[in-house]
């Protein structure tokens, strides 16, 4: 750690010294991911692989084997089950066909009859077309706005600052994605959600911190290399402060709906919580040495810094 | 105006947010549309196909049907229903608080189709060639009910008849066969009659079954989504728990980080709340879990706008600025930074509102809406307030601002 009189600014730690560190595991999680996509794909909900989940609220403690031998009773060999919630009393099962209405208050009637009237339910039926429907949908949208938000940073700073922090965006939806598939959690409408929204978000760091090395770029006359890497590390440090603050608010509620959400938005919490976390990685050790990368020795570059800058 | 005037406005300014907000939530937040999901009850996404024998699937006979679901669910008495039609070919139902699921869905998809047949099972005549609303229940020269319905074209009953005489004429409601008489001779005036041992109870349903109308198309459910009342309100709770935890912890955060500004953000956060549940209510927008969601994402997005400018007020503080130039630096370097975060998230808002359907609708929709009152409360009002307390000349030490005086350089 050393201040630095030129920026005014503690530098605790030299984020580009060590960029190759960073750029390598960042690497190597997308790589895994990727694998992990090729042989373990995503385990996709029934919103995406069509047929019928139910979400059931018995009210009452229920174990894997109770939920199995309860769901084979009412002629349901080979379904999925899985009990949650905060005291095993939520159980949810995924069958592979589209159940017909009569089949689904079938097996309600059977689960109130022996858990009691208290036993409610979340019941999402999705037929074939519209689960292959809804996956062309969300790859579009993940383009489009990928698309959209890139030209409008593209509008606000010159192209390296642009392309730097669009791979950084691309990589924060990729780590999501990937982290799930690792897992195999489920995904499910509400996860494109989480991934567009941190798509959306995770660039707002970038932003913050792209500006601050444009503002100091304005003011500091020579850019060799070295001086280029000092001012990148001192902006950062400059902007640490609000963007740590910045994403712990939004972690903070995130992680409340997480612990103390319903079952059903559990899961796009954590989505969210993953999606902060790598964004504000990404932000510092990704999207500005990639920056700097791009920048090369900064010659031909002094007509691009004109515009004023915030901060 | 005067430091100490500035100081009463904006105390003033709070006792009188503090009145209203107390004052009119309770009876907000009871008037907020509940979605299926937090309430129970069910959403249908319908695909039409044309009735055998019926009419092609077109944007007026979609319409139609849409307009004859709407109708058989209000015969029902169920509240606020909603119904809308989607791309060329789909209708999407959603019905809160619905307690007898299985009846009101086999009735909405019931196509009601009442048709003629020859003996060969070919249709002759069909739902559109009988006078809408035109079945009564009348007595027979027995005395026995029956029902009497009146067609368009008498000449096209009377043409058909007179082919069948000496045959049988089916009557069926969808695949259901009421009766089928012998066509004796070809029967003109335009009216037809349904007898088969109904009691008057029996006559008055089909009646009213015919009544209510066909749909003009077949309807195939595609998605369906039902919500148990018990559960929509378990997630309610707990969900609505989990935002005021995590508000709560974020606005001691703030008071923690920014001290007196800290104070303001929370004021801000709270209106904000207010705002949001005001707009919600204006719009008659329906609130789903993946909304609260939102809603509650959003406050720790609105303070963004609130820890950007004090950060930045800080740094122009412990640069040896006076507190009123920091403020006024601050609040301007900060204001493009913040509009930007905001644009971006509008921008992916808009994007999975476009794409989405149901709940996730719902979602992006209260972003948006969430974004914006945001704009309003954590940037302007927030500046108005801050402007207020620096000039009041009440709060003059740096560490109310969470500055050390140490950390301060001279210019």
């Amino acid at each position: 750690m050393h201040y630095n009189d030129r920026f005014h600014t503690k530098i605790r730690f030299d984020f580009i010294k060590h960029q190759k560190k960073f750029f390598g595991a960042s690497i190597a999680l997308v790589i895994i991911g990727i694998l992990s996509l090729l042989f373990f794909q995503m385990n996709f909900g029934v919103d995406f692989k069509a047929g019928t989940n139910m979400d059931i609220e018995l009210g009452k403690t229920i174990t894997q084997d109770e939920a199995k031998a309860e769901m084979a009773a009412l002629g349901y060999n080979d379904v999925e089950t899985t009990v949650g919630g905060s005291n095993n009393s939520r159980l949810s099962v995924r069958f592979d066909d589209v159940l017909e209405q009569a089949k689904v208050t079938e097996v309600l009637t059977g689960l109130k009859a022996k858990y009691g009237d208290q036993v409610s339910a979340e019941t999402n039926v999705v037929s074939p077309d519209m689960a292959r429907e809804l996956g062309k949908k969300t790859i579009y949208a993940i383009i489009i706005s990928s698309i959209a938000i890139m030209l409008y940073v593209m509008i606000r700073f010159e192209w390296r600052f642009a392309l730097a922090a669009n791979i950084s965006i691309l990589y924060d939806a990729f780590v999501v994605i990937a982290l799930f598939s690792i897992f195999q959690l489920e995904v499910n409408l509400p996860f494109i959600a989480a991934v567009l929204t941190t798509i959306g978000y995770s660039i707002n760091d970038k932003i913050v911190i792209f500006d601050r090395i444009r503002e100091n770029l304005r003011f500091s006359k020579q850019k060799n290399k070295e001086q280029l890497a000092e001012l990148v590390n001192a902006s950062l440090w400059q902007t640490m402060a609000r963007n740590v603050y910045t994403v712990l608010t939004v972690l903070i509620v995130a992680a409340c709906l997480y612990l103390f959400g319903s079952e059903s938005i559990k899961l796009f919490a954590l989505a969210k919580l993953i999606g902060l976390a790598s964004g504000a990685y990404s932000s510092v050790c990704i999207a500005s040495p990639l920056w700097l990368m791009l920048h090369g020795d900064g010659k031909k570059q002094r007509k691009t810094v004109k515009t004023p800058a915030a901060s | 105006m005067k430091g100490s005037s500035r100081l009463v406005a904006f105390l003033g300014i709070i006792v009188i947010m503090a009145g209203v907000f107390a004052w009119t939530t309770p009876g907000l937040v009871k008037d907020i549309k509940l979605g299926l999901d937090l309430k129970g009850g069910f959403e249908v996404l319908y695909e039409a196909s044309p009735l055998e024998g019926g009419e092609a699937v077109t944007s007026e006979s979609l319409r139609r049907t849409a307009n004859s679901l709407e109708d058989r669910i209000n015969s029902t008495g169920i509240q606020e229903p909603e119904i809308t039609t989607e791309g060329s070919n789909r209708i999407r139902v959603k019905l809160a608080g619905v307690t007898n699921e299985d009846e009101v869905r086999n009735m909405l998809k019931k196509p009601v189709n009442l048709t003629f047949r020859n003996p060969q099972g070919e249709i002759v005549l069909t739902g559109t060639d009988f006078v809408q609303n035109g079945a009564e229940v009348v007595r027979d020269e027995l005395g026995s009910p029956m029902i009497t319905i009146k067609l368009k074209d008498a000449k096209k009953f009377e043409d058909v008849t007179s082919k069948l005489i000496g045959q049988k004429m089916s009557i069926y409601l969808d695949e259901e066969m009421l009766s089928d008489p012998m066509v004796n001779y070809a029967i003109p005036g335009g009216s037809a009659q349904i007898s088969g041992n109904y009691t008057m109870e029996e006559a008055k349903k089909l009646r009213d079954t015919i009544n209510l109308g066909a749909l003009p198309l077949k309807l195939t459910e595609k998605y369906t989504q039902s919500v148990g009342a018990k559960l929509g309100e378990q997630s309610l709770h707990q969900t609505v728990e989990a935002g005021i935890i995590g508000s709560a912890i974020v606005l001691v955060f703030l008071i923690i980080l920014f001290r007196i500004p800290g104070v303001v953000a929370g004021i801000t956060v709270i209106s904000y709340v207010w705002l949001l549940l005001l707009v919600f209510k204006l719009m008659n927008a329906t609130l789903t879990l993946p909304g609260i969601a939102a809603f509650v994402l959003g406050v720790g997005m609105a303070v963004d706008a609130n820890i950007i400018m004090y950060e930045r007020i800080k740094e122009e503080i412990r640069s040896g600025k006076s507190l009123l130039s920091s403020l006024k630096a601050g609040s301007k370097n900060s204001l493009r930074t913040i509009m930007d975060a905001n644009i971006t998230n509008i921008i992916a808002s808009v994007v999975l509102y476009v794409i989405g359907n149901g709940a996730i609708r719902g979602f992006a929709l209260t972003m948006i809406f969430s974004i914006l009152v945001s704009i309003v409360t954590n940037i302007f009002f927030s500046r108005f307030l801050i402007h207020l307390l620096i000039r009041s000349n009440v709060f003059k030490k740096p560490s109310y601002y969470g500055v050390k005086e140490e950390e301060i350089r001279a210019l």
